[in-house]
């Protein structure tokens, strides 16, 4: 599914450059649910980002479902983005004017599905998530649970083969962390690859596979025993 | 390719942004309104200039005489110069490859009137030339001509609003009005585009004035046109000599300056254009101030909008948008509020100067309007420059990657 071979990646800070990531090497299986964990600065973000495409690496090899992921046009990266990935971030990323409904349509109308598709789809994956009569209801109208709800039906929208989610749970209380975590678990059990970062212990203990950074290099790699969060659905 | 769900994208984009979308158009409109306004009224100044001048030949000599102020060839100062027909028949001869037209004038006041309607009215004694000295345009009839100076005939041409005065609806032609007790038939009607004033004259053959109101071969003033082909240097060479000629025809001093005067337009044009040209000029300064401010203006809020906009950029990159549609997706909006809102700057700004033009008459503005390609140019430039100045900062939004895009603020 995803091979990655002795990544780098610096950034510029001022004069000098901060080497973030020091050759990362990391492999994942399809239907693998893989928490990278690691402090603040350790360069897990930063990792998520390259995997993501949203970030370029320095170094270093990226495959992803044996394409090589490498100098890429703005424009097949935004394809490659649309078609592999599903994103699901700390701060939701929702966009403010449009209803939920729209938002979920959104990757679907840049896969160039037809208007009565992509509302039905987008129906379809709100309904999965819970969101049915909160269809048409603005952002600002939902809670931070229910947001999160919708950026995660937003990211399956467009059936991703990766889901790549940046502190999901960050924002959210214990209640709802575990709500999300139900979901994604869930999401796992049926078949998606999921690629989490977080920093919370008990979080990444809800997937099947820890990967700890520090300091921009893999210290620890282990599969550990996933722990069941309830449905709280 | 109209691609509907671009414009629903848009559309929304637009409704659901009401702040922002108003902003950039009110910026537009304004400098389309106030860029209207100014020009229409820079041009209501220009037609109220053209209007006061067009009136009278602008090749046109005017020669008149008074009392000498200086002693000159043992004559004393003080003596009246008194043109006669001689005169006229000297500058006539004398300077026939340059004088176009030429005609003396008696003036006279006179009570006219017909049936029960009565006025009183200026009343000119012309050579039929002074048709095209003065610019008159026969509306009804005919002009003095020949035969009516050879035969001294009662016939006279009156203004426009003479007719409208004396004879209501009737038509004038061929009925006869009384001028001071003596009965004249009307033989024509004419209109000037000098005003009001203009189309309140009666011309009567020269020669049947001179010979019913004192029966001498006086003329109190002459008019003439130089031939067009006379450059500005060379119509005031001519001038001059003719007033050279004059004076010492008169025996009047060469430095007299009222036994005999010559007034010569071309110096009043040569002015008058300068004046218009002056005019110009600031019109053009201030369409291009109002344009480079609208300019100025939309810039800004093209480039506020897009920082705004980042965000929303950086989420759809990571949903999948190309550069290209993120590019489009801000200039088709911006283009669409600026086009939209210099159309409604341009009616609104047409409106007030159709609403409020006609009472601007009193500061010398006529008929400010404006030359609607004009202000479609203008329009078309301020869009332009909005998405100019939209482009650049959109497409440096499209390269931004998502993540700095993203990252928490």
């Amino acid at each position: 599914m995803l091979q990655i071979k002795k990544l780098h990646k610096s950034y510029p800070i001022g004069n000098s450059s901060l080497h973030v990531l020091k050759g990362i090497d990391l492999s994942v299986e399809e239907g693998e649910m893989v928490a990278i964990m690691g402090s603040s600065g350790s360069g897990k973000s930063t990792l998520l980002n390259i995997i993501g495409m949203l970030d370029e690496a320095d170094s270093g090899e990226y495959i992803l479902d044996g394409l090589l992921i490498k100098n890429l046009t703005e424009k097949k990266a935004a394809v490659y983005r649309n078609k592999f990935l599903g994103f699901i971030f700390q701060s939701f990323n929702l966009i403010n004017y449009k209803n939920a409904l729209e938002n979920v349509a959104l990757p679907l109308y840049y896969q160039g599905l037809k208007r009565k598709e992509r509302q039905e789809l987008a129906m379809f994956h709100l309904g999965k998530v819970g969101l049915t009569n909160w269809a048409h209801h603005l952002p600002k109208e939902l809670s931070g649970g229910q947001k999160q709800r919708v950026a995660i039906a937003r990211a399956l929208a467009a059936n991703p083969k990766l889901l790549l989610a940046d502190e999901p749970t960050g924002a959210l209380d214990t209640t709802t962390s575990n709500e999300i975590m139900a979901f994604i678990q869930q999401l796992n059990d049926e078949g998606k690859t999921i690629l989490m970062v977080t920093h919370e212990e008990d979080i990444a203990n809800m997937c099947k596979r820890i990967v700890r950074l520090r300091d921009g290099v893999i210290i620890e790699d282990k599969k550990v025993n996933q722990v069941r969060v309830e449905q709280y659905v | 390719m109209f691609d509907l769900d671009l414009w629903r994208e848009i559309f929304q984009s637009i409704n659901k942004n009401r702040t922002r979308s108003l902003l950039s158009g009110f910026t537009v409109a304004f400098a389309i309104l106030l860029f209207t306004i100014l020009f229409g009224i820079a041009n209501g100044l220009q037609n109220t200039f053209e209007q006061e001048f067009v009136d009278t030949a602008s090749n046109s000599i005017f020669i008149m005489s008074g009392q000498t102020s200086m002693a000159n060839e043992g004559l004393q100062a003080g003596r009246k110069i008194q043109f006669k027909n001689e005169d006229y028949d000297y500058i006539k001869e004398e300077f026939s490859d340059k004088v176009e037209f030429i005609t003396s004038r008696v003036f006279k006041s006179v009570n006219a009137s017909y049936k029960t309607e009565k006025n009183n009215y200026s009343l000119i004694a012309v050579h039929p030339d002074y048709q095209f000295v003065e610019k008159n345009i026969i509306k009804e009839g005919r002009y003095i001509n020949q035969n009516d100076l050879e035969n001294r005939t009662k016939n006279i041409v009156i203004g426009r609003l003479v007719e409208e005065d004396l004879f209501i609806k009737e038509s004038a032609i061929g009925k006869y009005v009384n001028l001071n007790g003596i009965q004249f038939k009307v033989v024509g009607v004419f209109t000037d585009e000098g005003g009001d004033d203009e189309e309140r004259i009666i011309y009567m053959p020269l020669a049947t004035a001179q010979h019913l109101y004192g029966n001498n071969d006086y003329i109190d003033q002459m008019n003439l046109t130089y031939s067009p082909e006379l450059n500005y240097e060379q119509a005031l060479g001519f001038s001059n000599l003719l007033t050279r000629k004059l004076k010492s025809r008169f025996s009047v001093a060469s430095d007299d300056q009222r036994g005999i005067r010559v007034f010569n337009m071309a110096e009043a044009t040569q002015q008058v254009d300068q004046m218009t040209l002056g005019l110009t000029v600031i019109i053009l300064v201030i369409g291009f101030g109002t344009l480079i401010a609208g300019i100025v203006g939309i810039s800004n809020i093209m480039i506020f909008i897009v920082k705004e906009r980042t965000k929303e950029i950086g989420i759809r990159k990571a949903l999948g948008a190309t550069p290209k549609s993120i590019i489009s997706i801000i200039l088709i909006e911006s283009i669409l509020i600026t086009a939209i809102a210099g159309y409604v700057g341009l009616l609104i700004g047409v409106g007030v100067l159709e609403l409020i033009g006609s009472s601007l008459e009193v500061y010398f503005i006529t008929n400010p309007g404006v030359n609607n390609s004009l202000v479609f140019g203008a329009t078309i430039t301020l869009v332009f420059a909005g998405a100019l100045a939209g482009y650049l900062p959109a497409q440096k939004a499209s390269r931004i990657k998502p993540i700095v895009a993203l990252r928490n603020d």
